[in-house]
């Protein structure tokens, strides 16, 4: 991936687009004639990064295919929220699936497309991380293995949020969900447990795999577009806060997600058959403290009886991540330094 | 009946039926809050406003906006001590933006391409008398000029700019600068007349049938401190000074020059000294530097220039040669204290640079004009308490500065205007403070501040050539990017990009709309733009 150098000093190149940017600098996002390939009126919670992200990647896939693009979705709140019959909210050629197999079916589509000679016509599979790390595990490593021409994105909210805020594969540890409750010596989700998929992705030497996440729009769709140069399978796993199931404001969803990049607890790269080639460096570095604070899933960490052990044990995790991407710059600004007041406030 | 599918029942139908613009409790609103520089600046320009032009290059337009305001930027550029620097936002990220160098840019450009001031008002058929050409008198005449009312502008001296001219030294402010924008002023169809004392405010307002005056006669009288003098002791004080300095007829100083006073003239006094030969000119000050009321830009410049100081010091006794100073110290609540040390100090010349006070007779026999500590008492709209006799700049109790001047003269015109025409002026309302909390600075790359370049020392020494130098086009450029707009929108995208529910429309102007059939009011918009322009309000419920 190569990026533009910064050449516009108010906003750089962090906001969605400017008047004083040429449109080839904008983000797609910037455009009034985006796809909009999720339309107004779905039922999603307020400030759900879901919609957000599945909005932001599709419009994405649509302009690097040129408009020629099949989705094909897993069940999970994505679908539910998308499509209450007989509404729906898709403005692009959609398909639901079971809870599992979405990458088989988006498989089963790709070899149609090419047994009809369409290679114009490109196909993203999605699903949340229910969907993606624990059900559909099966179906999609075996489309990774297959090599199928299909680039599936994980919208990773960290559980399974439709249903009640469930325990996923994806949930982090120490934090509350309907089925890890905060009892015991150690409240919340167990440590040592879960998948990190992307690095299982990377492990089948697919073609591209990265991670992205809602608070950075330029990022996030200067990787479709990379996906889109490849052929065979590819992944991309983005972070989509859930104001519902994390218990963050509504209109955190992008600050938190920022503070999950900008602690070191959801590492942003990309890789390519098997090897990182790049990381998003932490800009403006922060304690995990942060990020956790502004989220009741974890408010058990602080409060009355705060558990500074767990709180550390999760900065290591960040620590760890920071170490193994490489995420600091040389010269990185300490600690808390430089965070405007509305982030230190929140 | 059944032409559908097998199994379909319904019709597919779009989401768009589905408003769920009902779910929200508060609404997000577009609001324009006040930016810190604007606030802050005593001229009252509108400092963002006009940064916002310049930053697409549209610096024609950006003059055109801060000209509402100011007829004299290039002057102001040069000369104003900037508190909306100090007041900028951005102070918080890295620096301040660079207004001053940007605004003596846009001033520059504005001379450099001929750029005419509006058009004068269509004439109201009133007459004002503004007595006093300096920045008050030249700037509300601007305003009185574009609001349609005859001017006539009456000056003691021999040429207009009052302390601009005489009072500030050419390395700080270049005359031909000076001239460029005073003429364009007078252009405005300005009856002008020098060398012209007013002895009596009344008999001028009858025999000249004004309608309203302004006094802005400044503040011209040197204070005088008696101290113990030799007979051939030399002491003048920074005022005449500097006037005769600025009339090309400088004094003879002497090679050692002690200048008393810790405030800017005295500043000016001693640079300028320096400029004319005195090989040690040493400013000698009763408090300490904290203390001091001079601007940091002019002590750090008289110190490069090799001027010295004696903080915590008096002067006891001024002779030929030499003066005594008595050292002070200060005491808890931070006066100085006399400490009966003294010290002797080589001096040829000593220049008292004490405060100024202004000349009132003009309005003694005025008798319902009220004077206290020296200073003409205003209301708020400037009037005084003679039927309209309007006052302001250094001749009323205010910050004694050229931008403040400048302030008065329009706020004197905007009531003046009101006064002529038998209404008053409604102040309108300030718009809330865009306050650092409530940007969000992430969005903003770091750009550090452009420096403006200086002549070098050795080249100052001599003569008055100007000292602070220009910023080319492409520094201007990019300091006025360093903007962040604070409260107003500069059309980011942010919000019609952050928005889960499509619900933000662009509207061909750039500007953007809510669609409230859709928006379920999470607040992203609000949370993620930038410059603090958008206000979640509760719906009524």
């Amino acid at each position: 991936m190569t990026k533009r150098p910064v050449r516009f000093y108010q906003v750089g190149s962090f906001a969605v687009g400017n008047r004083l940017l040429s449109d080839d600098e904008r983000t797609v996002q910037s455009d009034p004639n985006r796809a909009n390939s999720i339309d107004s009126g779905h039922r999603a919670c307020q400030g759900c990064g879901e919609a957000l992200g599945a909005r932001y990647a599709l419009d994405a896939a649509m302009r690097a295919t040129n408009n020629q693009l099949v989705a094909v979705n897993a069940t999970g709140c994505l679908e539910v929220f998308s499509t209450p019959y007989p509404e729906t909210s898709w403005r692009i050629p959609w398909l639901h699936s079971l809870f599992g197999n979405a990458p088989a079916v988006a498989t089963g589509v790709a070899a149609a497309l090419r047994v009809k000679g369409r290679s114009d016509v490109r196909v993203v599979s999605q699903g949340g991380d229910g969907g993606t790390v624990d059900i559909g595990f099966g179906c999609l490593s075996g489309m990774f293995e297959r090599n199928d021409d299909v680039l599936y994105i994980c919208y990773d909210n960290e559980g399974y949020m439709n249903t009640g805020v469930q325990r996923s594969g994806a949930t982090p540890p120490a934090a509350r969900t309907a089925t890890t409750d905060v009892v015991g010596p150690q409240p919340g989700n167990t440590f040592g447990q879960g998948k990190d998929v992307p690095r299982i992705a990377m492990a089948h030497d697919v073609a591209y795999v990265a991670t992205a996440t809602v608070a950075d729009l330029h990022d996030l769709e200067a990787k479709v577009e990379r996906a889109m140069q490849f052929r065979g399978a590819r992944y991309l796993h983005v972070l989509v806060p859930c104001p519902l199931g994390w218990g963050s404001a509504s209109n955190e969803t992008i600050h938190v997600a920022r503070l999950a990049k900008e602690t070191g607890m959801f590492p942003v790269f990309e890789a390519e058959y098997g090897v990182v080639t790049s990381v998003s460096k932490i800009r403006r570095q922060a304690p995990v403290e942060e990020y956790l604070k502004l989220q009741k899933r974890f408010a058990h960490l602080f409060g009355k009886n705060p558990r500074p052990d767990i709180v550390a044990h999760l900065q290591e995790i960040a620590n760890r991540n920071i170490e193994r991407y490489g995420l600091l710059e040389q010269d990185a600004e300490p600690i808390a330094r430089h965070v405007s007041s509305s982030e230190a406030s929140a | 009946m059944n032409k559908r599918p097998f199994a379909i029942t319904l019709d597919v139908g779009s989401s768009l039926l589905n408003h769920t613009g009902s779910w929200r409790v508060e609404r997000p609103t577009y609001v324009d809050r006040l930016p810190p520089c604007n606030n802050a600046c005593p001229a009252g320009e509108n400092i963002q406003g006009w940064l916002y032009e310049a930053e697409s290059g549209n610096y024609e337009g950006a003059w055109r906006k801060l000209v509402e305001e100011n007829p004299l930027p290039a002057i102001m550029g040069r000369i104003c001590f900037h508190p909306c620097e100090r007041a900028c936002n951005r102070v918080q990220v890295d620096e301040a933006v660079g207004i001053n160098a940007v605004e003596r840019f846009l001033g520059d450009y504005a001379l450099e391409h001929g750029l005419r001031l509006p058009d004068a008002g269509p004439d109201s058929g009133k007459r004002v008398l503004v007595v006093g050409a300096g920045p008050a008198g030249l700037s509300a005449t601007y305003h009185l000029r574009r609001q349609g009312h005859q001017v006539r502008l009456v000056d003691s001296s021999a040429q207009l700019g009052g302390m601009m001219r005489y009072g500030i030294p050419a390395y700080r402010l270049p005359r031909a600068v000076l001239d460029a924008e005073i003429a364009r002023v007078i252009a405005m169809d300005v009856e002008v007349m020098l060398n012209y004392n007013v002895d009596d405010i009344e008999v001028e307002r009858e025999s000249g049938h004004f309608d309203a005056i302004f006094l802005a006669v400044g503040a011209q009288l040197g204070k005088r401190v008696n101290i113990p003098a030799g007979d051939s002791a030399k002491i003048l004080d920074a005022v005449s000074f500097l006037h005769e300095v600025a009339e090309d007829n400088p004094p003879l100083l002497g090679r050692r020059v002690v200048i008393y006073g810790g405030g800017d003239t005295a500043m000016d006094a001693a640079r300028t000294a320096r400029r004319l030969g005195a090989s040690e000119a040493v400013v000698v000050y009763r408090r300490n530097q904290e203390k001091m009321p001079a601007h940091d830009e002019e002590y750090e410049q008289a110190k490069v220039e090799g001027v010295t100081m004696r903080w915590l010091s008096t002067i006891n006794r001024v002779e030929s040669d030499k003066i005594v100073i008595e050292k002070m110290r200060l005491n808890a609540e931070g006066y100085p204290e006399a400490t009966g040390e003294y010290e002797e100090l080589g001096a040829d010349a000593v220049v008292l640079a004490l405060g100024q006070d202004t000349d009132l007779s003009l309005i003694a026999r005025a008798s319902d004009i009220e004077v206290s500590d020296g200073s003409v008492q205003v209301a708020e709209n400037l009037m005084t308490n003679g039927r309209g006799i309007f006052a302001g700049g250094d001749a009323v109790p205010a910050e004694r500065t050229a931008t403040v001047a400048v302030g008065h003269g329009k706020k004197a015109a905007r009531s003046i205007d009101a006064y002529v025409r038998g209404v008053t002026f409604e102040v309108p309302a300030k718009h809330e403070l865009a306050e650092f909390g409530l940007l969000n600075t992430w969005y903003y790359s770091d750009a550090e501040r452009t420096q403006r370049p200086e002549l070098e020392k050795v080249r100052r020494q001599d003569n008055f050539e100007e000292v602070v130098l220009g910023l080319t086009e492409r520094n201007a450029l990019f300091e006025a990017r360093r903007c962040m707009s604070c409260g107003n929108c500069f059309e980011c995208d942010n919000c019609f990009g952050v928005c889960p529910d499509n619900a933000v429309i662009k509207l061909d102007n750039g500007k953007y709309e809510f669609n409230l059939d859709y928006c379920k009011g999470c607040g992203i918009c609000a949370h993620e733009c930038p410059c603090g322009a958008i206000e979640m309000v509760p719906e009524r419920i």
